[in-house]
C-alpha cells in the first residue's frame, strides 16, 4: 500500500493462541488517523461498558499510527491503549523509541489483544512469522532486565517492548518499557498487559514501507532537517533534552515540590540539567529519525548501592521524583528513576504516590509501623527503595498505594483526599496549576485524566495574565485538539513546539505520506471527534454527569502557594468552577459538562449521543446553539 | 572522499539509515541501507555506526569480479554480474556489506554522502584527506 500503512493487521486471542491477520483498513485511518484516534474507535465499540480494565473483557491494542517509521523526524511513536485501571475509561499512551517503525517494517499497522492468556506468553514477530511464545523464563523478571534477555536470547535486532513486576502484579500505573528507557506510562497500560499474562512484545522487520509521495516527502523532510539545524533551541535541546526545564519551573513558579505544596524548590540546581549533564550522562539517544536527540542515557552512583543506568531522568521524572520528593542529588534522582523504570511504574505517577505517602507519613497518617519499621521522608532514597518494594510486592499498605493516590486517599481518609493530587485517578504531571489557571483546566478536563500532553498552556498563562481566569478555556480546547494529533499521528510532539514545525507543514506530510488531501481544519475536527467520543466512553462508564469528574484535588483552590515566586498566589473554587462554566460553552456541552447532541452529530458520531441518552446523560441542548468552532487558535512559545 | 565517524557522537537516530534506502531504492526501509548502527545498552550504554572504510576487501575476494572501486575510491556493485554469493559479506571487516530478501545483489556504500546531509551531530562527516590504508573506523 503506498499509503504510509504497513498493510495488515493482527487480532490475538490469548485465551487460545489464535492469531488472525486482516488487511489494514484504510477508512478506518482516514475517519481516525490512527494511534489514539483508532484505539478510542475500537475501545468505544468492542470493551463492554461494565468490563473491568483488568479483565477478560478488555482489550490492549498497539498501533503504530499513519506516521510512524515514515522518514518524518521523530516519526518514532507507537501508541498503546486499553481502558485505564487508573481512570476507567479510554487509555492511551505512546512511546517512542523504535517499536512503532519495526511494527511497520515488519508488516503490520496493529495489534489488537483480547482475553487473558491461561499463562505467561510474549508475541513474537519476525516478518509474516507470528507466534504467542512461552515467557515463563521471563515472568518475575525486571523490564529492562527483561529485555536485556530478550535482545540476547533473539537477536539484537529485535525492538522489544516489556513489563516489569509492577505490570504483572497489577500495580494499577504501571507501565510499558521499550529501547532501555522509553515507557508508555500513562493510564496503566503496563498494568492491562500484565492482566494478560503478556510478558513483552519482540518484532523484527526489514520489509519496506511505502508512501504517497516520497519525492515530495524527502524534499520537505531534508528541508526541515537543514531549517531547524540552527534553530536557537536545537543546542540547548540536543545538550539537555527537557532537562533543562527544571529551573525555568522553578523559575516561575509552576515547578512542584513536596507533593505539590509549593512550587518553590531552593535545590533545584542539585538536581537540573546541568547537574544531570556533568554528573551523569553517559550518551545522547534519540528515537527512531529524530535528529533532537532529547533521550539522556545515564548512570546513578550512589556509594553502597550498584552503579545503574536509565534513560532520563527527563523533565517530568526530575520533577515528579526529584523536586516533589525533596531529592536533593542528581544521582538521587536519577537512582529513583532507574527504579520505577526497572519496577516497570510510570515515573510521574509513581512520583506522585510516593510524595502523596511522604506527606501522609509527615502528618501522621501512616506511620513506620505501616512501612514495616521504615520512615519515608522527604529526600530519602532509601525509603522511597522499600516503599516501592512493598507497592510493588502489594505488601500491607503497599497495596493501597499499588492503586494510585485516588484510591490509597480513599483507603487512608482523614483529609487526606485533599493532597491526593490526581484528577479522575491519574497523578498530576510534573506542573502546579495554581498561578497558571489554563494548566489546571488542562489537567482537570483531560480525557485520560491529570497529564500535561492533552493541553500545555503555562506560557499562554504568562502571555495572558496568571491570575485572569476568563477566555483561558478556548485555548485549553484548542490545544485539546492540536496537541493529541500528535498521539493519533504516532509521531513526536515536541519539535511543533521548540523548533516551530507548524501544523500546516505537519498536515503537508500526512499528505506525502497518505494521498488523502486532508486540510489542516479537518485534522482538528478529527481530534474534536476523538475528544468528544472519549468524553462520552468515560461517562457512560462510570455513570455520572461529565463534570462530576472534572475537579481537581481541593489543594488546588484551599491552599495557596507558600513560598517562591508564586507566593500567596492561587485560584479560588468560583475560578475553577467559572473556567469549567467556560470550557463547557466552548466545548457546546451543557453546564454539567455532558456532550449535546447537535455538537456529537456536527462531528459525526451522532451514536454515542443516541448511547448517552439512553443513560440518561446527553447534555441538554444549549440555548442559541453550539459555537460553530470549537476552541481558538493559540501558539504558545514552548512545548 | 571517504566517510568519518566521529563515533561517541552517534545517538542512534537512524536517519542515516533512512536516507540511504531512500536514495539508492526509492523505499523506505533501514534494512537497505549500506551502513548500520551498533547499539549496546543497557550495558555500556552507546551506539556506534560503521560504514564502509573504502578497505577493497570485498572486491578482493569477490568471485565473479562484480565488485569495482571507481574514481572516488567507492566500490560499486555491478548488479548483472552480483550472484549474492555472500563471500563478500563474510570478508567485510566491519560488516557493512548487506544482502536482503529482496535483492539478488549485495548492498556497497557508494559514497553518495546523503547520509552526512540528515546527520545532526556530526556523528557522521565527510572526511576528504583520509589516508588510503585506515581500515577501521575512527
Amino acid at each position: 500500500m503506498a499509503n504510509g500503512l504497513a498493510g495488515t493487521t493482527l487480532r490475538i486471542d490469548l485465551r487460545n493462541g489464535e492469531i488472525k491477520r486482516f488487511p489494514t483498513d484504510e477508512s478506518l485511518y482516514r475517519n481516525w488517523h490512527g494511534g489514539r484516534g483508532i484505539i478510542a474507535k475500537i475501545l468505544y465499540d468492542e470493551v463492554p461498558r461494565d468490563a473491568d480494565p483488568l479483565g477478560e473483557e478488555n482489550i490492549l491494542i498497539l498501533n503504530a499510527g499513519i506516521m510512524s517509521g515514515s522518514f518524518i523526524p521523530a516519526g518514532s511513536k507507537v501508541s498503546f491503549g486499553s481502558i485505564s485501571p487508573l481512570t476507567n475509561g479510554h487509555g492511551d499512551s505512546n512511546m517512542g523509541g523504535h517499536l512503532g517503525p519495526m511494527l511497520k517494517f515488519a508488516g503490520y499497522d496493529m495489534v489488537i489483544f483480547e482475553g487473558i492468556s491461561p499463562h505467561p506468553v510474549y508475541l513474537y514477530i519476525d516478518n509474516e512469522k507470528v507466534e504467542l511464545r512461552d515467557a515463563s523464563k521471563y515472568w518475575g523478571m525486571k523490564s529492562l532486565e527483561c529485555e536485556a534477555r530478550l535482545k540476547k536470547d533473539l537477536g539484537e535486532d529485535f525492538e522489544i517492548a516489556t513489563i516489569g513486576p509492577a505490570g504483572e502484579n497489577g500495580v494499577l500505573f504501571s507501565c510499558i518499557t521499550h529501547d532501555f528507557g522509553r515507557q508508555a506510562g500513562r493510564t496503566g497500560q503496563g498494568a492491562v498487559m500484565g492482566s494478560k499474562k503478556l510478558k513483552a512484545i519482540a518484532i523484527r522487520g526489514n520489509r519496506s514501507l511505502h508512501v504517497h509521495d516520497l519525492k515530495g516527502l524527502r524534499k520537505q523532510v531534508k528541508g526541515i532537517i537543514e531549517r531547524t539545524k540552527v534553530h536557537p533551541n536545537m543546542e540547548p535541546w540536543q545538550k539537555y533534552g527537557t532537562s533543562f526545564f527544571m529551573r525555568w519551573s522553578n523559575d516561575n513558579a509552576v515547578l512542584p515540590a513536596y507533593n505539590f505544596r509549593t512550587t518553590y524548590y531552593p535545590d533545584v540546581d542539585k538536581i537540573d540539567g546541568d547537574q544531570l549533564v556533568e554528573k551523569c550522562l553517559i550518551t545522547h539517544k534519540a528515537c527512531f529519525g529524530c535528529w533532537m536527540n532529547c533521550g539522556k542515557y545515564t548512570k546513578a552512583v550512589i556509594p553502597g548501592k550498584p552503579e545503574v543506568h536509565l534513560e532520563g531522568p527527563e523533565y517530568e521524572t526530575g520533577s515528579t521524583c526529584g523536586s516533589n520528593l525533596g531529592m536533593k542529588d542528581i544521582n538521587h534522582v536519577a537512582y529513583i528513576n532507574w527504579l520505577v523504570d526497572e519496577l516497570g511504574m510510570d515515573s510521574m505517577s509513581s512520583g506522585g504516590v510516593i510524595a502523596f505517602a511522604m506527606e501522609c507519613f509527615e502528618r501522621g497518617l501512616i506511620t513506620e509501623k505501616d512501612l514495616e519499621g521504615h520512615t519515608l521522608k522527604w529526600g530519602s532514597v532509601d525509603d522511597v527503595e522499600h516503599f516501592l518494594d512493598m507497592v510493588v510486592n502489594k505488601r500491607g499498605i503497599g497495596e493501597w498505594f499499588a492503586q494510585g493516590t485516588k484510591r490509597a486517599a480513599e483507603k487512608i481518609g482523614r483529609g487526606s483526599e485533599k493532597f491526593a493530587m490526581q484528577v479522575k485517578g491519574q497523578e498530576l504531571s510534573g506542573y502546579d496549576g495554581r498561578w497558571a489557571p489554563g494548566m489546571l483546566l488542562s489537567y482537570m478536563t483531560a480525557d485520560i485524566g491529570a497529564h500535561h500532553n492533552r493541553s500545555w498552556t503555562i506560557t499562554v498563562d504568562i502571555a495572558e495574565g496568571r491570575e485572569k481566569v476568563e477566555g483561558r478555556a478556548k485555548i485549553v480546547v484548542y490545544l485539546q485538539h492540536i496537541r493529541p494529533l500528535f498521539d493519533t499521528w504516532c509521531i513526536c510532539r515536541l519539535f511543533w513546539g521548540e523548533l516551530d514545525i507548524t501544523h500546516e507543514e505537519l498536515v503537508e506530510s500526512l499528505n506525502y505520506i497518505t494521498g488523502w488531501g486532508v486540510s489542516v481544519e479537518e485534522t482538528l475536527r478529527i481530534s474534536e471527534k476523538i475528544w468528544n467520543l472519549n468524553r462520552c466512553h468515560y461517562i457512560e462508564r462510570n455513570r455520572a454527569n461529565g463534570r462530576f469528574f472534572d475537579y481537581p484535588p481541593a489543594r488546588s483552590w484551599e491552599d495557596k502557594i507558600p513560598d517562591g515566586p508564586g507566593k500567596g498566589k492561587g485560584l479560588t473554587k468560583e475560578q475553577i468552577e467559572k473556567m469549567l462554566d467556560e470550557y463547557y460553552d466552548a466545548r457546546g456541552w451543557d453546564r454539567q459538562g455532558n456532550p449535546t447532541r447537535e455538537v456529537l452529530e456536527d462531528l459525526g458520531i451522532g451514536y454515542a449521543a443516541d448511547n448517552l441518552e439512553k443513560l440518561g446523560f446527553l447534555g441538554k441542548p444549549i440555548p442559541g446553539g453550539i459555537p460553530p468552532v470549537r476552541g481558538e487558535k493559540y501558539k504558545p512559545k514552548a512545548f | 572522499m571517504r566517510i568519518k565517524v566521529n563515533r561517541n557522537k552517534c545517538t542512534g537516530c537512524r536517519l542515516c539509515l533512512q536516507i540511504c534506502a531512500i536514495e539508492h531504492f526509492q523505499e523506505i526501509n533501514p534494512k537497505k541501507a549500506a551502513l548500520r548502527i551498533e547499539a549496546k545498552f543497557p550495558d555500556p550504554g552507546r551506539f556506534r555506526p560503521y560504514v564502509c572504510t573504502q578497505c577493497g576487501k570485498c572486491a578482493e575476494v569477490c568471485p565473479e569480479e562484480a565488485i569495482q572501486e571507481n574514481e572516488n575510491g567507492a566500490y560499486i556493485v555491478d548488479k548483472e554480474k552480483c550472484t549474492n554469493c555472500g563471500e563478500c559479506v563474510q570478508a567485510c571487516p566491519v560488516g557493512v556489506v548487506f544482502q536482503h530478501p529482496d535483492l539478488d545483489y549485495v548492498i556497497i556504500c557508494d559514497f553518495c554522502m546523503e547520509c552526512i546531509g540528515v546527520c545532526n551531530t556530526s556523528a557522521l562527516v565527510p572526511w576528504e584527506k583520509a589516508p588510503k590504508t585506515l581500515t577501521k573506523e575512527v
